[in-house]
Parts: C-alpha cells; sequence; structure tokens
C-alpha cells in the first residue's frame, strides 16, 4: 500500500506505515532544551501528536532546520533529521525532495533564520514551489543569541543591539510569502493546539511549498509577544479565524474569502488586515492554490529521458569526431 | 601556377586572434579538430575576454585560440606562436609581439582602415610601415575574398563578410595539409537549417583552401605527421567536459544519481551545460539561487544517498565555506569543483590562476580538513573526478577538486575509456544497527566508524530503524547525540583531520620522474603546470641536464613519501601560478627550503621561462 491511499495529494509518493503511530513513537530519546514555558515546547507536542494522522513510515519523514532556538527541533523528533546551518535548510530541503520523492520533507526555521540571513532560499523556494512544509516560529526576537531585535520585531523596539529603539519595519512573513507567489501560506498560534494541528494537516495535504507562520512565545527575550491574542477576553475581538468562502470586512470593503483565487485578492488583504497592532489578526489558511511543483516537474523530466543505457554512455563520451590509433 | 613544395615539419604553434565576434574560438576549435583527426598531439589555449562583446575593433575585444600540433607527444599549448591569423589591427597588436622571430603572420587587409588603426592605437598601419620586418606578412584582403566566394548565395554584406573566419581556416588547412571533412561536416550541421549561410561558409572554407593553392605567395605548404599515440580510440576534449564526463562516469560506477547544485560563473558553468544535458544517465542539476544554495542542495542530495555535487569557481568558494564546513562535520560524500581563475574578487574571470590552493585546503572555520585533488591536465579532468568520487565515497568526506580555467578551456587528445574501464565503487549504505547499547539493545550510532578508513556509515532517510538526527553542532563520539564535552571536542577534531589523512591509503607513492637517477635539482608542480614543466624538464635533458620532475595530484593529504622525496634533493624548486602557496606548505610542513618560482599573469608558464629559471638553479647547484 502506498500513501496514494490517503487523502493527502501532498503526501503521495511516501510508503505509508503498516502499523499505526503514536505521538509516544515520534519523540527521541533526546532531552528537551528549550527554556521553561518556551512556545516550542507546545508546538513540538502538537507536531508528534499530529504526525501519526499522517499515517506514514517514520523513517519517509525527514525534518531540516537551520540555526536559532527553534532549529533544535529535529534532536526531539525520532524521524532522520538535519540540524544545518544558519538560513539554509530550504535550500538544503530542496536538494532533499528533489531527488527523493518518497520522503515527506519539513523544514522548521524562525524569524531570523528564514526572513534575515536565509531570506534568499525562502523565497525561492516558495517561487519554485518544491514540496516542502516550512514551519516558520516568528517569536519576534532574536532568543538563542540572546535577545536582539529581528526582521519580525516591530520597530522600535529596545534590545540589546537597539538600546534607543530598532530602526526599520518589519517583515510582514505572510505578505511576503504571498509575494513570493507561495501556494499555501498559513498562519498559527502555538498555544492553539487545535488551529495549529488544522493548518499542518492542511499542509501536509498541499502539494507544493507550506509556509506556516507560527506566532511563538519567546519568555527570556520577547515574553508576552502575543499575548493578546491568547488572553480569552481579547482574543474573542481581536482573533479572525479564516474560512474559505467566508466575508471579511476591511476598509469598509467586503471580501469574500477564496483561498484558490488566482489573484490572491482576499489572501493579500486579509494578509495585510493586521498593521501591527495586532487589532485585528487573521489566523488560518490565507491561501491554497495549485501548481506544478518543482521536484515533480524534475523528476518527471529525468523520468522522460529516454534510459541511457552503458553503450550509449560510451558513445557520448566518444564524442561526434573520435578516431583510432592502430 | 608554381610547383607547389611540401615541407616536412615536427610541430607548429597556430593562434587565431580576432575581434570577440569574429568566431576565433570556434574556429581554433575546427582547425584543432582537423590536427585531431589526423592524428597530432596536441594542446590548445583559448584566451578570451571578460567581457561578452567589448566594442569592436578595440584591444580589450581581442579574442584568440591558440593551438600546438605535433608529430611528437605534446603537454603545452606552445610558447611563441610561428602563424598568428589576426582578423583586425587590434587582434595584430595584442598578439603580434608573441610570434617567434621569422613567424608567420597573416592579416585581413579590409579591416585595416584609418579607423581601426586608431582605435588599435597604431599611428601608422604596421602591414606597410615596415614594423613588423622580423616576420613573412600574409596581407590579404580576406573580407572581399570571402563576400566574392559567396555571392551567389545571396546573403547580405555583413553575413557575407561574417564567414570570413571559414576563409582563415580554410586557408591554415591548406597550409598544414589538415583533412577538411570534418570541418564540412560540422558545417552541415551547425547551420542544417540556415541553407544559404551553410553554403557560404562552405564556400569560404573552400576558398580559403583555394587561395592558399593558387596563391603564389603561399608556395610552401607544410606537413606535420601524426604522432605516435597508444593504440585505442581518441577524442579531443576540453577540462570542463572531461570533468563533467568523470562524474557522470564515477557516479554511475557507484550506481548512483548524479545531482549537480550550481550556480553560473566563468569559468565553471560549462560544467553545469554539460550536465544539464544528461538526464538519461541518471543527472539532475539544479541552478540555485546563489552559490551557497548550490552547495547545500548538494548536501541534500547526498544526505537523501545521492552523489552531491556543486561546480564553481573561486568567489564562489568563498559563499560555500560555510556549508563545506557543514559537509565536514556531517561526514557525508560531496564533490566541490573549483576551477580557479585570476583573483582577489572579481580577479579575472575568464584568465586562469592557481591561487586557490590554500583557500581549498584551509578556507573554511574551525579545524576542517578535506582532501584536495587536481587534474594535470584537460583529458586528465576526467580521472581526477573518478577520484575524487571515489574519496568522497568512501571516506564520507566532501572532496575539492581543483581544476583551473586554462585546463577548464583547453583541450587534448584523450583516449576514450573501454567498457570495464571503471572501477566499481561500492556506496556502502547501511541498512541495519550498528550497535549493541549495554542493555543488550540494537541501536544505530551515526558516528560508529570503520576501523580502517574512519569513516561514518551513510545511513540514507527511508532505511527502517536507523532514524537519526545529524547536524553541524560538535557531536559525541559514536552515537553522535549533541556533544560539548571538552575531551569529546577534542577527539573529534583530531578524528576528522585523521579520517583525512587516511586518504593516503587511496592516492599511492609521489609521482616522480627522475630518469637519470642523478639529478640534485627537483622541480615540483602541480595542477596545470605539469605541461609546461614537464616539457621544460624534456628540454633540459636533451641538452644533458639531470633534473627531476614530482607532480602532486593529491594536495590533501600529500602521498605518504613526499617528504622523503624532497629530502633526496640538494635544491626543490616548485613553479607556480601564485605567489607560493605549495611552497608554503611543503615548507611549513617538510622543513624544506623549497624555491617558488612564480608567476601571476592569467595565462599559464611558457616552457621557456620555467626552462631558463631550472637553467639558472641547474648552474648554483653546480651541474
Ligand atoms: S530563548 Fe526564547 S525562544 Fe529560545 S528557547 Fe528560550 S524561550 Fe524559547
Amino acid at each position: 500500500m502506498t500513501a496514494e491511499a490517503l487523502p493527502f495529494p501532498g503526501l503521495r509518493g511516501v510508503p505509508v506505515a503498516e502499523v499505526p503511530a503514536t505521538a509516544k513513537d515520534y519523540s527521541s530519546d533526546q532531552e528537551v532544551r528549550w527554556c521553561p514555558g518556551c512556545g516550542d515546547y507546545v508546538i513540538l507536542k502538537t507536531i508528534q501528536g499530529f504526525l501519526p494522522e499522517l499515517g506514514l513510515r517514520r523513517e519517509n519523514i525527514v525534518f531540516i532546520s537551520g540555526i536559532g532556538c527553534s532549529s533544535r527541533f529535529p534532536y526531539y523528533l525520532d524521524t532522520y533529521g538535519m540540524h544545518s546551518i544558519h538560513g539554509r535548510a530550504p535550500a538544503i530541503a530542496t536538494g532533499l525532495a528533489t531527488t527523493r520523492g518518497d520522503l515527506s520533507v519539513w523544514v522548521v526555521t524562525g524569524d531570523g533564520d528564514a526572513l534575515s540571513i536565509g531570506g534568499n532560499h525562502l523565497i525561492h523556494a516558495m517561487r519554485r514551489n518544491v514540496n516542502l512544509k516550512i514551519l516558520l516560529f516568528n517569536n519576534r526576537i532574536y532568543g538563542l543569541t540572546k535577545g536582539q531585535f529581528s526582521p519580525t520585531s516591530e520597530a522600535g523596539k529596545v534590545t540589546k543591539s537597539s538600546p534607543d529603539g530598532s530602526v526599520g519595519a518589519p517583515f510582514n512573513p505572510v505578505a511576503l510569502a504571498l509575494g513570493a507567489d507561495a501556494t499555501f501560506v498559513a498562519r498559527a498560534i502555538d498555544s492553539d493546539r487545535a488551529g495549529l494541528t488544522e493548518v499542518l494537516r492542511a499542509a501536509a495535504a498541499h502539494r507544493g511549498t507550506a509556509l506556516v507562520e507560527i506566532y511563538q512565545n519567546c519568555p527570556i527575550f520577547n515574553d508576552g509577544a502575543f499575548e493578546v491574542l491568547k488572553n480569552p477576553a481579547e482574543s474573542a475581538r481581536r482573533l479572525v479565524r479564516l474560512r474559505d468562502g467566508a466575508t471579511y470586512n476591511i476598509d469598509g470593503r467586503a471580501y469574500v474569502h477564496d483561498v484558490r483565487s488566482a489573484s490572491a485578492e482576499s489572501s493579500w488583504a486579509l494578509s495585510r488586515l493586521d498593521d501591527g497592532s495586532m487589532e485585528r489578526v487573521p489566523v488560518g489558511i490565507f491561501r491554497c492554490v495549485e501548481r506544478p511543483t518543482f521536484d515533480d516537474q524534475v523528476r518527471e523530466n529525468r523520468a522522460r529521458a529516454e534510459k541511457g543505457d552503458d553503450a550509449a554512455f560510451l558513445s557520448l563520451l566518444a564524442g561526434p569526431d573520435p578516431w583510432t590509433v592502430a | 601556377m608554381e610547383a607547389m613544395t611540401t615541407k616536412q615539419i615536427d610541430s607548429i604553434v597556430v593562434r587565431f586572434a580576432g575581434d570577440s565576434g569574429d568566431g576565433m574560438q570556434l574556429t581554433g576549435d575546427r582547425f584543432t579538430q582537423e590536427s585531431a583527426v589526423f592524428g597530432n598531439d596536441l594542446a590548445t589555449l583559448p584566451n578570451f575576454p571578460a567581457e561578452i562583446r567589448a566594442p569592436q575593433g578595440t584591444l580589450a575585444g581581442v579574442s584568440s585560440f591558440q593551438v600546438q600540433v605535433a608529430e611528437h607527444a605534446v603537454l603545452t599549448p606552445g610558447d611563441a606562436p610561428d602563424v598568428l591569423v589576426a582578423m583586425n589591427p587590434a587582434a595584430l597588436r595584442v598578439n603580434a609581439g608573441d610570434v617567434a622571430r621569422g613567424g608567420t603572420i597573416i592579416v585581413d587587409t579590409q579591416e585595416f582602415t584609418a579607423r581601426n588603426l586608431t582605435k588599435a592605437g597604431y599611428r601608422s598601419n604596421p602591414v606597410e610601415d615596415g614594423s613588423l620586418a622580423d616576420y613573412i606578412v600574409h596581407p590579404i584582403d580576406m573580407t572581399s575574398l570571402t563576400v566574392a566566394a559567396v555571392k551567389e548565395f545571396g546573403l547580405g554584406r555583413k553575413d557575407a563578410a561574417r564567414a570570413k573566419n571559414m576563409f582563415g581556416l580554410g586557408l591554415l588547412s591548406w597550409m598544414y595539409g589538415r583533412p577538411t571533412e570534418s570541418t564540412e561536416a560540422f558545417i552541415r550541421s551547425r547551420f542544417a537549417n540556415k541553407p544559404a549561410i551553410r553554403e557560404a561558409n562552405l564556400a569560404a572554407f573552400r576558398a580559403g583552401w583555394n587561395y592558399g593553392e593558387t596563391a603564389e605567395a603561399f608556395a610552401v605548404s607544410y606537413d606535420v605527421r601524426p604522432a605516435p599515440m597508444k593504440p585505442g580510440r581518441y577524442r579531443n576534449i576540453t577540462g570542463n567536459t572531461a570533468l563533467a564526463y568523470g562524474l557522470m562516469a564515477a557516479a554511475r560506477s557507484a550506481g548512483l544519481e548524479l545531482f549537480l547544485g550550481a550556480y553560473p560563473i566563468t569559468p565553471a558553468s560549462d560544467i553545469l551545460h554539460e550536465l544539464s544535458k544528461h538526464a538519461r544517465f541518471g543527472v539532475t542539476t539544479f541552478q540555485a539561487e546563489d552559490e551557497i544554495a548550490g552547495a547545500c542542495a548538494a548536501i541534500g542530495a547526498s544526505y537523501g544517498g545521492a552523489l552531491g555535487v556543486t561546480s564553481t569557481s573561486g568567489p564562489g568558494v568563498c559563499l560555500k565555506s560555510e556549508a563545506l564546513g557543514l559537509a565536514v562535520s556531517l561526514e557525508l560524500p560531496l564533490v566541490v569543483v573549483d576551477v580557479q581563475r585570476g583573483g582577489p574578487s572579481t580577479g579575472l574571470p575568464t584568465k586562469t590562476e592557481q591561487s586557490d590552493l590554500l583557500q581549498a585546503l584551509f578556507g573554511r572555520n574551525g579545524e576542517a580538513p578535506l582532501p584536495v585533488i587536481a587534474p594535470r591536465s584537460s583529458a586528465d579532468c576526467f580521472a581526477a573526478a573518478v577520484e575524487a568520487v571515489e574519496i568522497a565515497i568512501r571516506y564520507r568526506t566532501p572532496v575539492m577538486l581543483l581544476s583551473d580555467g586554462y585546463l577548464a578551456n583547453g583541450s587534448e587528445p584523450w583516449q576514450i575509456p573501454q567498457p570495464g574501464d571503471q572501477p566499481s565503487i561500492d556506496p556502502g549504505f547501511a541498512t541495519e544497527p550498528n550497535h549493541e547499547t549495554d542493555d543488550g539493545a540494537r541501536a544505530f550510532w551515526p558516528y560508529k566508524r570503520e576501523p580502517e578508513t574512519l569513516a561514518r556509515p551513510w545511513a540514507v532517510p527511508g532505511t527502517p530503524g536507523l532514524e537519526h538526527r545529524i547536524g553541524g553542532i560538535e557531536k559525541g563520539d559514536g552515537h553522535g547525540n549533541i556533544s560539548y564535552e571538552p575531551d569529546n571536542h577534542d577527539l573529534m577534531v583530531r578524528t576528522r583531520q585523521a579520517k583525512v589523512d587516511r586518504v593516503t591509503q587511496v592516492i599511492g607513492d609521489t609521482w616522480v620522474d627522475d630518469p637519470d637517477g642523478d639529478a640534485e635539482l627537483l622541480v615540483i608542480g602541480w595542477g596545470s603546470t605539469y605541461g609546461p614543466v614537464a616539457e621544460a624538464c624534456t628540454r633540459l635533458r636533451k641538452q644533458g641536464q639531470s633534473v627531476a620532475h614530482a607532480h602532486l595530484r593529491a594536495l590533501n593529504p600529500f602521498p605518504h613519501d613526499l617528504g622523503e622525496v624532497l629530502r633526496r634533493y640538494s635544491r626543490v624548486v616548485c613553479p607556480e601560478m601564485n605567489l607560493g602557496q605549495l611552497s608554503m606548505l611543503l615548507r611549513a610542513r617538510y622543513l624544506v627550503d623549497v624555491v617558488g618560482h612564480n608567476q601571476v599573469r592569467g595565462l599559464p608558464f611558457q616552457v621557456a621561462e620555467i626552462e631558463d629559471a631550472l637553467l639558472t638553479h641547474l648552474q648554483e647547484v653546480g651541474r
């Protein structure tokens, strides 16, 4: 049996497990070393709980990360994993996914890793539409290097490297992904296990690059960055849960959200809804469109090429003008 | 018609020079191919500007192609051209000084207008003012002769004149009795869909030949007989093509998919171009968003069980450095091709240099050793690539393959491998647990090593039971979990070095050519200096001098006996196209007083230059 039977086109070609797995099967023997209360813990738990749902063979799942607190993630999952270098995980994952269509490849990255040092690889992975699931843990700060402002920190952020407040506007990761023509873009919150699982499920189902921004609390260097979205009194009015087909009023205009729209009109408008004040913050799926994936196309091109045997290879080596010395 | 005479000569050096748009590379290539088919030994030196089309008629826009063809073995394209074909004044001005005294210069007079002469910086016409009195000058209106020859095909004057390079080729082909069939076949296939242009090029080519035959000026033609070569099938091949084929052949021997991650860069792009054509042989090429991604994607492919390769030139190696450190730490097979060019920074993109040696060895943070292999000739790029792949797989390590711009674009005859010539390479993927824990359970330890090579297992995703995590952070010996233990780090650093040192197991003894056995002087080189050094040694020996020649193919690690070899001689000279990088390494490692002979002109050494330098040393050591 192959994964064709699964309801997930994103996992086509990845072999399925004979025996169902549990969350425990996915936890490695390594001691988890994030700071107490770090949002990474609950994301890890959610993902360990979610992965069995895919029904895949554990050995066919690979997590690749860059550098940063979140990038320790692969050590804690009992799958194949690589903790690589700063910002480069999407490039490494592209090489892996392109050569191995039988793997489910995930990238774990942070706001500094993905949007600062690795920005180029991120946008090109999305442009190419490599079948990767990119989980961007956004805590709006540099944690591992002890608290400098990041490319998603709000302007004027006072940190060790910006005692007078940081200068320059932050990135909006969702808008950036849409701008790079990502085929799947979503946002979730670390503590919202149900919401995060729903987004992960849709990301796994999607064939192509899925960019999932996860708001993640760093209690040490940027505590409470997303508190207003978590505290029930506040979150009810601030959180905008996205539903395909629902209508949202933005700047006096009604948008019927259409995640599959080619023009991405509602996706774009919704991505800009939060002006940074977190008055209205959409979570859920912004965009989910089909486009041929890079890795599928490369593999198809190769499969289509008429196979060259040894004789063909030797004639290639000989070239058009060989000569013989007797 | 005059009675024709044919003179026997043993070798000839021809240089075609013209504007970038004049098709000189193609012309040289065809002359080379005709000579190869004829059976001469040969070596070529293309030389072109970095600008794709520098302003017409300027010195900056001059492109040239030199070839030496001989009835004996040749290792270099020759020091000084015996014949220069100069298609315009700029080409003459840039190249005339290199021509051997008494040599022949053929110019297209049509281009020697007042305007073009001024552009080239001539105050008067050198063809007429006697300044070329030391040469035999043939002023020929090649443009008009070409236009007249192709008149019947109805091309505009500009298109008609464009065929003048074929006129020049035809003339030279006549002068040296080259067989013309291969060029005619080439023209037919190249312009298969453009009948008028095809016929015009054929007509111009034949017109050039006939001009040689009928013009009184060319009463003599020359004959360079075929060179004695080992029996077999040959072709002419450039270094970049040979290198690409070597990678493919080795990947086939190992039964691995070949994955190239690369970003376009001169002079390495032709490797990307060549490999891109061969999907049917299991090759995947990935034109990455940058140099870093090229290396990283290759690492990702190797992690998945393919043969990851990344190709670039020096500036690209700078960008890949961090990724190469990762590959050293991950201990995965990877081949890094550096086609060296003039540096620093952008430097001389189309010219050659050997100045990335120290970068290859040491250009990473931390103690990050990796094997370094350098081919010695264009054809040798094939075998060197095979060797790099073998080492990468056997020792689970990135390997740097150091070619250079001269090898990359130059060409020479290559004996085509026969079926079964390639050794089979066993990737030896891990399939099961390799360790028993204290409680008797079977476990997989990603950093448990093979005792002979110190290589770690290559366990690729998809292998059940071997799930594991690796990374650039320091790992504990054996189990591979994160470890910050001081003693463990010391052990891991030393073990990675020891593993690379063990590559001496496969690289063999130092190659030394010391036919007399009593030489006091040893000349040692690496990479593309092999040709000029070997020829200089041959010349000196013909003069009765004793000189030994050592050549290094492995730059890291050095062959096990290198220190002993160096100490055998009272003087060791090391010619390099850098300011003394190998000399520095040899001096540091073996405490031998190696003397450098260095040049960084963007061009290969001339044989005479090395010969002179060695003569001086021979006089000093008293032999
Ligand atoms: S520094 Fe912040 S993000 Fe990093 S582990 Fe600690 S709490 Fe988590």
